[in-house]
Formats: C-alpha cells, structure tokens, sequence
C-alpha cells in the first residue's frame, strides 16, 4: 500500500463527491494552482448563515481533486463564519496522508477557494 | 538498439551527482531541460577559481585582480566562439530571462511603438512572452502569436503573411521547445523577419546544450541562452547580440562597471560589452560555464546530438508501450530536440512525477513556465522527460518501469 495514494485517496479522485455545476448559488470563487496551472473552482448555496449545498469544479492531481473531495463532505452544514476561519492543519488532517512541501498547494487548493468564496479573501495561505 | 550503443557517450562517472543513491536506489536523473547536472570539470573550474584567482574584475591593479580579469575575459573568448558569436556583442547576464528582458528593455522601449507589433509563438517559455507583454501594452504596441499546428510546428507561409501585415518589429521565439522539443527552423524564420525589415531574437536555452549552435550562421540579432541548462553553473546567461544594434542601444541595469564616466546629473556608457553588465559580474559563473562549453567541445556537439537524438527516439518508442500515453510535439526525433512531454490518462502529471521518485527517476511535471502553450494543448499539465549526455538506454528503461508503475498504483 503506497502512503500518498491510499486506497480510500484514488477514490476520491476516481470518484469525487460534491463536484459540477451548483444552480443556483450564491457564493463562488475560483483559483489556479500556479505550480502546475491546475483549476478549481467552487460554488456554494447559503441557509441560516450555514453552506447548505457546494460543488466543485475543475481538474488536477489525485491529492488536489481527493481533498476537494473529502472536504466537500465536511463542509455541508458549517456556518460560514467557521469555514471562513478553517486553517491548512484542518485539511491535512482530514486527508491523512504525509503531504511534501511541494504538494502542500495541491492540498490547499481546495481550502483556498472556499475561504475565497465565503470572505473574499484571496491572499490566503499567507 | 545498436545506433543506440553506437551513440553511447559513458560520461555517467563525469558527473559526482549521479553516483547519488536516493532512497537506495540509483538516481535517474531525466530534467537537464530544467536544470543539468554538473561535470567534474565544471566543479572543478570552480572551485580552482574561488581557491587560486578569486578577485574582482576591471578594478584591482594587483596580480590577483589580473588573473581574475584574465580569467573572465578568456572565459568570454571561449563561450564566445563556441557558438559562433561575436565576443563584443557577448553579454553576461543573470539568465536567459533576464537576457531577453534586455532585449525588451533597452531595444524595444525604442524601437516598439504604437502601430508596432512584435511576433511571437504559442510554444514561448514565460521569458519570451511576458516582457513582450510588458513592452506592448507600456508602448501601445500589438503581440501577436504564430500559431502551432497539430504537430507543434509553425508554417513558414503562416509567418510570411504575419510579416506582410508590415507593422513587425521583432520575431521572437524558441530555437528548441522546452514542452513539444520542437525544433524550429531558426535561419529560415530569421531570413525572412529581415526580408520584412524586422529583427530576430531566439531563446536557445533548451538548443544550445544539447545542438551545434552557430549564432553569427543563424543570423539572428539577438541569441539568448543560460548557463545552467548547458551544464555550467547557476547565476549566469548569455545575450549574443549584433554589435551594431547593441552599440545604438541605450543600456539595460545601470550603475557600476558600466559606466565610462560619471558626472553629477549624468553618465556616459563603457564600451561593449561593459554597457551592459553593471555591477560586479558572475566572474567565477563565467569561468565555470567557460569549462562547460570546453567539455561539450571536447565531445562534439554534433556527437551530442547525435546521442540525444537516438535515446529520443529510443525513449518515443518505449512511451508508446505504456496504455494511454500521448505525447504531445513531432513524433520523429530527428525533428525534436533531447525531450519528450506526455500525459498519461487517469493519472495526472503531478502524480506521475511523484510516483516516478518512488523508483529515484527525476521528471518534470506541470505546465512547464508555457501556460499559453499548455491552454493551446488542452491540457494544464504534462510530465516531461528529457535527456543529456549522462544518459543511457538504462535511463530510459528505470523511466518506462516507474510509468508503469504509477499505472498500477492507480489500479490502471
């Protein structure tokens, strides 16, 4: 069993939950990950100040595309103010796996994209 | 096969790197696109410059400083005449990027202006697209793209009709593709750009490594090149340029060395190739890629090509076994220069790359500083290849073993 691609990752990427077009919606945002060119985008529907319904959209690696994934399941339901504050240690340990310094942005892509559609932040990792 | 071994340089025990055992495995070492691996030569040029001669240039009036001053000067001759340059009009720079920002700086801030365009391709590395970009929309100029076809090649008859159009200043563009290996047929663009009353610049980055490079045969204004694609040290390009246009332009960074005199409000500019290299120079840089050029020399480039052009092609046809594969410029390698881009279906290039360290192979993988080119592909991102005269039959095999295996990984 590889330590990066673990079953339960090829999965996520194979079959990614929560991905394609959200209509209507009332958040968005998009980033490029500036290391390969990758593309994720998301958008979110908003009730009782909580996401109520997100879907992602784009391409990338088996790390970028399985976090988005695995994220997209524990974002349902968070009041934003709580996903406007989620920080890198969140996401990495919900992916579970020995992420490298160069795959940190892979990982993080996802994260970044959210907390850009919910505050409108975009020079997030500092 | 036996073109193969025919073509074989042994220069392996050359480069201390590759006796490197990562992870217990043997390093595999298939980026020099990126960056190469150093010869002993090289290192130890270096390192008897730092230890024996070390001073700085055009200042000192002791013995030192004179060897110094001896020793960057004939490193100049010396990389001056392996590509056929003019050693006037060879400029040391910090790389081949800030080599053609001096071209866009200090040429094209006056002679681009409005009405005017300069030509590019859709296969430029960033370097050779964005200070055009900067260049166009500060002086209210047009860039236009000559487009690449299926095979990522450009038409002559295409660029004709661009020159036509009578507004081109300048022709910009690859000898080599860093992403197709395209080799472009550089006198024949340059022929015509001066027909059209334009100039020509080339980026030989990825061509004068691994090629025989005869920039005053070419006849290109302006030849761009770093040193530590060509087996030379970090910190250290090369701008070959006309001397007759280098002479009318105004200079580029500005300070010392560069100067013939210095008045309160104003200067007045050293001779070439001074007019351009302010500051204290990469001295040692230069010695060593000095050594560089001398080990290649000592090969034959021609025999460089040769042995790179024949892994090539033993490298095409072993990527073809592997399911899903596509590589993406000319599939004949006498066509492409020592590299090869690929995508690999359900697994994506990051991952291959990844998966190839696993088995101590050293890829590249992403959108190869060319996102235009990758967004005219279709593709963001793909995993490169790419081979140098350390590289063997073996090389290409640890490569075609590691695909694989990232195909298994993905259950593929």
């Amino acid at each position: 069993m590889d330590d990066l691609y673990r079953d339960y990752i090829l999965d996520h990427y194979k079959h990614p939950r929560n991905f394609g077009e959200l209509e209507p919606h009332d958040l968005e945002a998009r980033e490029l990950n500036p290391l390969c060119g990758d593309e994720l985008g998301v958008q979110i529907r908003v009730k009782d100040g909580r996401i109520d319904e997100l879907r992602f959209q784009g391409h990338g690696c088996a790390i970028s595309q399985a976090a988005a994934s695995i994220a997209s399941e524990e974002l349902r339901g968070m009041p934003l103010d709580e996903a406007a504050a989620l920080e890198a240690d969140w996401m990495l340990d919900l992916l579970g796996i020995p992420v490298s310094a160069t795959r940190r942005k892979c990982a993080l892509l996802n994260l970044k994209v959210v907390r850009g559609a919910v505050s409108g932040e975009s020079d997030w990792p500092r | 096969m036996q073109q193969l071994a025919e073509s074989s340089l042994n220069l392996a025990l050359e480069f201390p790197i590759l006796a490197r055992r990562p992870g217990g495995r043997a390093l595999t070492y298939l980026d020099s696109s990126s960056s190469s691996q150093k010869p002993r030569a090289v290192l130890e040029a270096l390192n008897e410059h730092y230890s024996q001669h070390n001073a700085n240039v055009h200042r000192g009036l002791y013995s030192l400083a004179r060897e110094a001053d001896a020793a960057y000067q004939a490193a100049r001759e010396r990389i001056a005449s392996f590509t056929g340059a003019q050693e006037h009009g060879t400029i040391f720079t910090k790389n081949a990027t800030e080599a053609i920002n001096l071209v866009a700086y200090a040429w094209g801030r006056a002679n681009v202006g409005a009405g005017g365009a300069v030509l590019i391709t859709q296969m430029e590395h960033h370097a050779n697209v964005v200070p055009w970009q900067i260049l166009c929309a500060e002086r209210g100029a047009q860039l236009r793209y000559l487009e690449i076809d299926e095979r990522g090649e450009i038409s002559l008859e295409a660029l004709d009709s661009e020159l036509a159009r009578g507004d081109v200043r300048l022709v910009a563009f690859a000898h080599v593709s860093n992403v197709l290996g395209t080799i472009n047929p550089v006198a024949e663009v340059v022929a015509r750009a001066h027909a059209a009353g334009a100039l020509a610049l080339v980026d030989g980055a990825q061509a004068v490594p691994q090629m025989p490079v005869d920039v005053g045969a070419l006849d290109a204004d302006f030849y761009a090149w770093t040193g530590h694609k060509a087996y030379g040290p970090t910190g250290i390009g090369v701008l070959h340029g006309r001397t007759e246009i280098l002479e009318q332009m105004p200079p580029f960074l500005t300070g010392g060395d560069m100067i013939s005199s210095v008045d309160f409000f104003e200067s007045t500019w050293n001779e070439l190739p001074h007019k351009f290299e302010a500051g204290t120079p990469p001295i040692a840089e230069a010695v060593g890629l000095a050594a560089a050029v001398d080990f290649l020399s000592a090969i034959g480039m021609p025999r460089v090509r040769a042995h790179e052009q024949a892994l090539t092609a033993y490298m095409l046809e072993r990527l073809a076994e592997v399911p899903g594969l596509a590589v993406v410029g000319p599939p004949e390698a006498e066509r492409r220069g020592g590299l090869a881009s690929f995508t690999i279906e359900g697994v994506h290039a990051h991952d291959i790359a990844e998966l190839a360290d696993r088995a101590g192979v050293c890829l590249r993988a992403g959108h190869h500083c060319a996102q235009p080119l990758m967004r005219r592909l279709g593709v963001s991102a793909t995993a490169r290849a790419s081979v140098a005269v350390h590289t063997e039959p073996a090389d290409i095999d640890a490569l075609i073993g590691a695909l694989h295996g990232a195909r298994e990984v993905f259950g593929l």
